[in-house]
């Protein structure tokens, strides 16, 4: 059967039946090829989609929750409804100590600020940071450096500003690191200068500066605007939100069902949501595109049996002269699993095609909404070997068809 | 050669069965050629397909070249025909869409010969029948005689013990029949055993014996003067 596979002579066969009628032949693939270049085609984009999705957020850390303090909204404790809660540098690390399946709480804090340089001013966001910032939302630095242990120590004045505010207050092509701007009337050193991405993740961040020089210039104390927490990357963020919420409530002397005490935005959750219609998106690809490769295996299983009815003197003659009913059925499989594999190659090549011209039309530059669309060697071979079977299955009815036919009987067909 | 012995048939017809062979009684010797005669409905056709293989009797004896054909699986008839039958259809049964030589190659492909080796028979017969010229033609390039000429080349290339033809000429005027009359002919000097269905007169004279069948049953079964066809041409 193997050997059978590698002669000349059974590939000859097949030509010459397929080339007997190209019309034919050509519009029976054209199901197969519609099926397949659309399980292509979409999986391609929507792998595309993943990708540029993955690119937006790959620099953040996305099993994450923002927790900020609001105002109370039941008495508890002697305390009025209404109390403002601020949350502290102390939740912070009381957090990170008692919730399980944390990756680290960054506490920030964030305020408006006038700034100067030379002639030129704007009012902007600044943030006191920490080092970690960088790890759980990646700055991508384009000159200098970031924050780093020692600026905090000392409370150093140093400032890492955004290319935006590069542009709005230096002149261009002005060197920026070591030159000084005045926030509130105080004199910082710029440090580094970083790309904005292409996702920000609560508010603008324009300026960082330390966190503890932060506290010094604004008088902020032990008091920190919100915190984020980083689960770690099988944790569920959803049960550390409430973990973290359930402690915070504790050491602030909150109603231990107070919903509006704490405000949150629950990124982990928001991703998962994102993440799980990508998942479902792939899902349906496939079921739209196998569904449409069965249809046009059908359509070549029907083609096959009208051409086996036309054949049956031919194959009836074969018979006469010698074909056992195997060699007849192998005929008509191999027939049928070429022209599926044959459709399928050029499915393969068209989509291919397709999303080279996706690629050249949506996934160039930064703001590409498909990215790198394009489907694994996995995936083509996986179809493959579907088509493989189908066309196998599916060929084997007119197979049967035809030798079910006594030869006497296909004779005297006219 | 072939042997058959109260060889009987009948095919349904809805709730009845025509009796269509009431036990025949025929023996072939090596060399014959023999006319099977009678008019339509007589039985003879379905006596050559029972001889060929492509059919089966309900009840009696056949045997071809010491083999009692009986109970075939489909498999093995399709062995037995290859390797012992060679036939010739009225309407010539080519593949349209092979050329000549593939055509004569065909039962060649059937029994497992290498291609080159099949090519090399086939152009053989080919030349055989005078259609050395032609080997890359398909049928429709072909008249009606050079068409049965080729069937022929087909039928011999897998040099078969017994030839069946079943009216070979009804398709060819009579010039053409002739001539391939005097090819069988032909063969039938070099020693191939040939059985004819006809209902022709004349192409019946061309063989040595001649049965005649009628109604299922064999009426005569006579040694003829055999007439040369090329006289003819």
């Amino acid at each position: 059967m193997i050997k059978f596979l590698f002669e000349r002579d059974t590939w000859q066969e097949v030509w010459d039946s397929l080339s007997k009628n190209k019309l034919r032949s050509i519009l029976t693939m054209v199901g197969v090829w519609w099926g397949i270049l659309l399980l292509i085609g979409l999986l391609g984009s929507a792998k595309g989609l993943e990708n540029s999705f993955n690119r937006l957020f790959g620099d953040f850390a996305t099993n994450s929750v923002f927790v900020w303090g609001q105002s109370t909204s039941k008495p508890f404790k002697g305390f009025q409804e209404g109390k403002r809660v601020r949350l502290t540098l102390t939740d912070t690390k009381l957090v990170e100590e008692n919730v399980e399946g944390i990756e680290f709480v960054l506490p920030r804090n964030q305020n408006q600020a006038f700034v100067v340089k030379d002639f030129l001013s704007g009012t902007y966001g600044i943030n006191g940071d920490f080092p970690l910032l960088d790890k759980v939302q990646k700055k991508k630095l384009i000159r200098g450096r970031f924050l780093n242990q020692t600026d905090i120590d000392e409370n150093r004045k140093v400032a890492v500003i955004s290319e935006d505010i590069y542009k709005q207050l230096f002149e261009k092509d002005a060197e920026m690191i070591g030159e000084l701007i005045k926030i509130n009337d105080m004199n910082f050193t710029v440090i580094g200068m970083f790309e904005v991405g292409n996702v920000n993740m609560g508010p603008s961040s324009d300026i960082h500066i330390p966190f503890t020089t932060f506290q010094q210039i604004y008088n902020q104390g032990d008091q920190i605007g919100w915190m984020m927490i980083t689960g770690k990357p099988d944790a569920d963020i959803s049960q550390i939100e409430a973990d973290a919420k359930l402690i915070l409530r504790n050491l602030n002397n909150i109603h231990p069902e107070d919903k509006r005490a704490f405000g949150s935005f629950n990124l982990g959750k928001e991703f998962a949501k994102i993440t799980g219609f990508l998942v479902g998106m792939q899902f349906l690809t496939w079921f739209v595109g196998i569904a449409t490769l069965i249809a046009g295996v059908f359509a070549i299983g029907n083609i096959l049996l009208i051409t086996v009815k036309e054949r049956t003197k031919e194959i009836g003659v074969r018979r006469a002269l010698g074909a056992t009913p195997f060699e007849i059925k192998r005929q008509i499989v191999v027939e049928a699993v070429s022209i599926t594999l044959l459709a399928g190659f050029f499915g393969i090549l068209s989509g291919g095609w397709i999303l080279i011209g996706l690629d050249s039309a949506f996934g160039q530059g930064d703001e590409a909404v498909i990215v790198n669309a394009s489907v694994s060697i996995a995936v083509v071979f996986i179809s493959l070997i579907i088509l493989i079977i189908l066309g196998t299955l599916i060929g084997l009815i007119p197979a049967f068809k035809a030798t079910s036919i006594k030869p006497i009987d296909a004779l005297r067909e006219e | 050669m072939l042997n058959i012995k109260k060889l009987h048939k009948s095919y349904p017809i809805g709730d009845s069965s025509l009796h269509v062979l009431k036990g025949i009684d025929l023996s072939v010797e090596d060399g014959e050629m023999v006319a099977i005669m009678g008019s339509s409905g007589s039985g003879k056709s379905t006596l050559l397909n029972i001889i060929g293989m492509l059919d089966e009797a309900d009840e009696g004896e056949y045997i071809l070249d010491g083999v009692p054909i009986k109970n075939l699986t489909e498999k093995k008839a399709a062995i037995y025909r290859n390797k012992f039958l060679g036939f010739i259809f009225q309407s010539f049964n080519l593949i349209n869409y092979k050329n000549a030589l593939d055509n004569v190659a065909l039962p060649l492909y059937y029994q497992g010969l290498k291609r080159q080796e099949r090519q090399e028979k086939a152009l053989f017969h080919l030349e055989k029948v005078g259609l050395k010229d032609w080997a890359h033609h398909l049928p429709n390039e072909l008249s009606g005689g050079q068409k049965q000429r080729v069937a022929i080349a087909r039928a011999l290339a897998a040099n078969p013990k017994l030839l069946l033809a079943d009216e070979p000429t009804g398709a060819l005027d009579t010039t053409t029949s002739y001539e391939i009359m005097d090819f069988i002919q032909h063969l039938n000097d070099e020693g191939k055993t040939i059985l004819i269905v006809t209902h022709e007169d004349d192409i019946a004279h061309m063989c040595k014996r001649i049965v005649r069948l009628k109604d299922g049953v064999i009426m005569e079964d006579v040694i003829v003067e055999q007439v040369r066809a090329s006289q003819h041409v």
